[in-house]
């Protein structure tokens, strides 16, 4: 409840929240607003190329399709890949940093290790390898983008367990007699929630980004998808004249990142334990 | 002194520590070993039912050390802990927890043992959660019980630990201890970073719950005059060994040990002769890595002899005073010349 | 007594923070004159550390506010930015600091050395006054004086009974235990040469023995030089070692000024009564003092410690004169205890009785 209410006293933050609801109400709601609902996959190419005007507020593409209509629902091809990439990174990637940071040790180390390799070569290098290898479609994608990213979880929630193991209430729960599970879980995991809430905003920003750019490399989801990073793959051919085509996806993409990153730095402002302790 | 309570009979202890050891290895690049630190060396004590005994030394003499090897946070490598007659060194934490419920540790500040997103009825019921299997009614009802019996209301659950004060948050942490009916409690340092004003309210806290639940303490403390408050008998560690043993006020009116004697002496005594004119003790506790042959505290004693610098002395026993040292009851502290009035 | 060396005149100052104002300092007063030896006492939270740092001009400017109240060093004004130059001068030379905690006050990669030259380099009492012409990096160090500065340097370091000087020079902050760095922090407040050296609290994070020891030495060593020393402790033990004279403070208000041994045997004010009375030592018992430390965002008009106060009236709403108790001892209270003899006292036996 505070969180929201401190939240909506952050300019910054709460316009970050507006473009991300908006995004998802977008996403829900396309078939619905968008004005020619069936240009997703219907071509008239009695009208391609045309300029933004009052009839096609984005102007159209090459097979005559409104442009505005598929980018409102690329935003859902979008918010299911970050949600359900981002998802799994937290999935793997937490019980993985929880378990090294806690009992640290080979084991732990092992584990960590493990993620410095895949932080080694660049996500963007894996990705692409991954989705050429097992072909463009959107689940490619996502597991790519979920197998990339959930070292970024396990790296965050390693270092928290490993300050957190050595604080007083942790040592305190293990001296009266708590289990290990119980102190990681209980204890430590809510400890972290924080760390992780920001981290997963900001991450949601990133793993949109590099999803766009699966889908400019032709990684992504094939033709007819209206996939933001596609549209603008496709419009390159057509630049400079037809500016709308490309810019269009591309604002869409600049606006969401924005929306996560300003959202992301204003949790980070209120849930940063430090500085709250401050302000008290 | 009419007031000394009747000394808790040692015949039946209640904890017995022998010969407890605990080293430090310390290592070098590619875990080289290259030497170890003696946190403990051959400690030995008894702790009658009732008791309050004193652990006092200055940082690192290893007297927390001492504190978290009987709860089981440090394993020794050596000698034995007998709590109520039962081996409790060596055990797998399993077993030992269990045997060492009522055997409980209370942090310098309780208040920081609370997790910070619990909130404190949730934190208090824990303890009862691991080792009992009372109903959720019956827990929620022991709860608001000893929260009231450390003075604070029982609406206090349903608060978060940074909605209330220091020292309620120590009072909580303290309750939490209580929750499993222990019967031993270690209080390390209880007083340290405490004003004075508030430093009294919490000694009589402690006090208090003494009374009512009928505790035994470990009271770990490097300020021997709320030691001599609070205590019965006084353990004088230095560099990992206890060096004298006594009841509070025999060991305090006369100690045997020359570091006791420093010890008490440094103390400022308002109204007394001014310490700081003539203080004899020079230099600085040795390296616990490097301990020199012989007697520990060798290099600042103002009676050192060749002796001392041969062998470690053996414990030697004064009346009701256990000292470390090879003239023990041979020696009085330097004398203090008197303070000029201004 | 004409011509004090420094003087808190009514200094009233606190910080922003947010919306709110935190008034840390409500009307503080404090006297020194050359050469004493004066304990600032009071129990955390009571703005002693506020008031050293006000006077070493070491407050964040950003949050800082000074309603009113003027600082004088020996008829320079501490406050007023107009005299910038002036107190840049007296900074460092003429008053030199002991801080807290020798632990995180030596830079760690640098050696002892380094750190104690490059503080001769600036602030060596044989180093020209005046605004230099080099930016800080290129300023030269002159040859000649930085041969006299290393005598001095080693010369302090003996005095302040640092083994092997020479060697020490050469060794990181770490390498030495923490009774030899704050004796290191003795030594390069006396290099400069002051005239007033403001220790806060240079003895609580040590041991007892070693703390008799520093203590001991501060004693002396500003005694044979005739610096004065303003020592901000809450150990009542400590101020009683060394001081000639003690000011109390209670939230941020000076409440008792006394020498030394008046101080101990007849304190005035309720508050230093019961403070004495808290101490564990002594026939005092353990009174401790009820009630909680009022807020600096809403604190009480007039007498701060009148939430805590037993003899409190309606006229403690207004803050009480500076009353004389006897000749040097000034109490600020309304109600001061009259008695010559500690008002609280209890046997010690009271507490014993309930230990049995």
């Amino acid at each position: 409840m505070n969180v929201l209410k401190q939240l909506l006293s952050d300019r910054a933050a709460s316009l970050g929240a507006a473009i991300i609801l908006g995004l998802v109400l977008i996403a829900i709601l396309a078939p619905w607003i968008a004005p020619y609902p069936e240009d997703v996959t219907a071509f008239h190419l009695s009208e391609r190329l045309q300029p933004p005007s009052a009839e096609h507020l984005f102007g159209t593409d090459r097979m005559g399709s409104d442009v505005f209509s598929r980018i409102l629902f690329g935003a859902r091809i979008t918010i299911s890949i970050a949600v359900i990439a981002v998802g799994v990174s937290v999935v793997i990637g937490v019980p993985i940093g929880l378990v090294a940071g806690y009992y640290g040790g080979f084991g732990g180390g092992f584990l960590m290790r493990t993620s410095d390799v895949f932080l080694a070569v660049p996500q963007i290098v894996l990705a692409i390898a991954i989705a050429q290898t097992l072909g463009p479609s959107v689940e490619n994608v996502i597991l790519a983008l979920s197998l990339t990213y959930w070292p970024f979880w396990a790296r965050l929630v390693y270092a928290e367990t490993n300050t957190l193991k050595k604080q007083t209430f942790v040592e305190a729960a293990k001296a009266l007699g708590a289990s290990d599970y119980r102190v990681m879980v209980l204890h430590i995991l809510p400890n972290t929630a924080s760390a992780i809430i920001v981290r997963t905003s900001i991450g949601m920003g990133a793993t949109i980004l590099t999803a766009a750019a699966l889908g400019f490399l032709g990684l992504g989801a094939p033709p007819p998808t209206p996939e933001w990073g596609r549209t603008i793959s496709e419009a390159r051919e057509y630049l400079p004249e037809a500016w709308w085509y490309a810019a269009a996806p591309g604002l869409a993409i600049f606006l969401v990142v924005m929306g996560f990153n300003l959202l992301g730095d204003g949790l980070r402002d209120i849930l940063d334990p430090k500085l709250r302790k401050g302000s008290r | 002194m009419t007031d000394i309570p009747v000394p808790p009979t040692l015949d039946a202890p209640l904890l017995t520590v022998s010969d407890l050891s605990v080293r430090f290895p310390i290592r070098g690049a590619f875990g080289r070993n290259l030497g170890e630190i003696k946190a403990l060396d051959h400690v030995s004590f008894d702790l009658a039912q009732g008791e309050i005994l004193g652990l006092v030394g200055e940082s690192g003499c290893g007297k927390s050390t001492l504190g978290k090897t009987l709860m089981g946070i440090q394993a020794p490598n050596d000698g034995s802990i007998l709590f109520k007659g039962q081996q409790i060194a060596g055990r797998t934490p399993r077993e030992a927890r269990e045997l060492r419920r009522t055997l409980q540790y209370a942090y310098q500040d309780p208040g920081a043992s609370l997790d910070p997103r619990w909130k404190i009825g949730k934190s208090l019921e824990e303890p009862l959660i691991i080792h009992t299997d009372l109903p959720r009614a019956e827990r929620l009802e022991k709860v608001r019980e000893i929260l009231t019996s450390v003075g604070l209301p029982a609406g206090h659950t349903e608060l978060f630990p940074h909605e209330i004060s220091g020292g309620q948050q120590r009072r909580v942490g303290l309750a939490r201890i209580l929750m499993l009916n222990p019967e031993v409690i270690i209080l390390d340092e209880p007083t340290a970073g405490l004003d004075v004003s508030v430093q009294a309210t919490v000694l009589r806290l402690f006090h208090d719950l003494r009374d009512t639940f009928d505790l035994t303490y470990i009271f770990i403390s490097h300020d021997l005059s709320v030691v001599r408050l609070m205590c019965h008998r006084v353990a004088v560690m230095y560099l990992g060994r206890i060096v004298e043993v006594g009841p509070v006020e025999t060991l305090m009116d006369s100690p045997k040990h020359p570091y006791t004697q420093s010890l008490l002496a440094a103390i400022p005594r308002i109204n007394g002769p001014r310490v700081t004119e003539n203080f004899w003790l020079e230099g600085e506790p040795a390296d616990a890595s490097k301990l020199p042959q012989g007697c520990r505290f060798q290099g600042r004693c103002p009676h050192v002899q060749p002796l001392c610098r041969q062998q470690d002395p053996a414990d030697k026993t004064i009346g009701d005073q256990t000292v470390a040292c090879h003239f023990a009851g041979e020696l009085s502290p330097p004398t203090a010349k008197k303070r000029q009035t201004a | 007594m004409s011509d004090p060396l420094l003087t808190v005149d009514a200094i009233s100052l606190g910080f922003h923070n947010g919306g709110s104002f935190a008034h840390i300092l409500d009307g503080a007063n404090l006297e020194m004159n050359r050469g004493e030896i004066m304990g600032l006492v009071g129990e955390s939270g009571c703005g002693k550390t506020t008031l050293a740092s006000a006077i070493l001009g070491v407050l964040p400017r950003s949050a800082l506010e000074i309603k009113s109240g003027a600082i004088t060093f020996d008829g320079v004004d501490m406050v007023d930015p107009a005299c910038h130059a002036q107190q840049e001068s007296i900074r460092g030379r003429r008053v030199t600091f002991i801080p807290q905690d020798p632990f995180t006050s030596l830079n760690p990669v640098f050696t002892i050395g380094q750190q104690i030259e490059d503080l001769m380099k600036w602030k060596s009492p044989r180093r020209p006054l005046g605004q230099s012409r080099w930016p800080s990096l290129l300023h030269p160090y002159p040859r000649a004086r930085r041969k006299i500065d290393r005598e001095k340097i080693l010369e302090m370091l003996s005095l302040v009974q640092l083994p092997r000087p020479d060697q020490l020079l050469k060794k990181y902050p770490h390498e030495v235990s923490g009774g030899q760095r704050q004796r290191l922090m003795i030594a390069m407040a006396l290099l400069p040469e002051p005239d007033l050296i403001i220790a806060d609290e240079p003895t609580t994070a040590l041991d007892v023995t070693i703390q008799a020891q520093i203590l001991g030495l501060l004693r002396g060593l500003a005694t044979d030089r005739g610096v004065a020393v303003m020592l901000t402790t809450h150990d009542l033990g400590s101020a009683y070692e060394i001081c000639d004279r003690i000011t109390v403070m209670y939230a941020g208000q000076d409440v008792e000024v006394a020498p030394v041994d008046e101080f101990f045997n007849r304190p005035s004010h309720p508050y230093t009564s019961k403070l004495l009375a808290s101490r564990p030592e002594g026939n005092g018992g353990m009174m401790g003092i009820p009630g909680e430390l009022p807020s600096f965002y809403a604190p009480p008009s007039g007498c701060r410690f009148q939430t805590r106060c037993d003899r409190a009236t309606e006229a403690c709403q207004m803050r009480p004169p500076s009353n004389l108790a006897s000749p040097n001892h000034i109490v600020r209270c309304f109600h001061p205890l009259e008695s010559t003899t500690p008002a609280t006292e209890i046997p010690a036996a009271v507490l014993k009785e309930s230990r049995g």
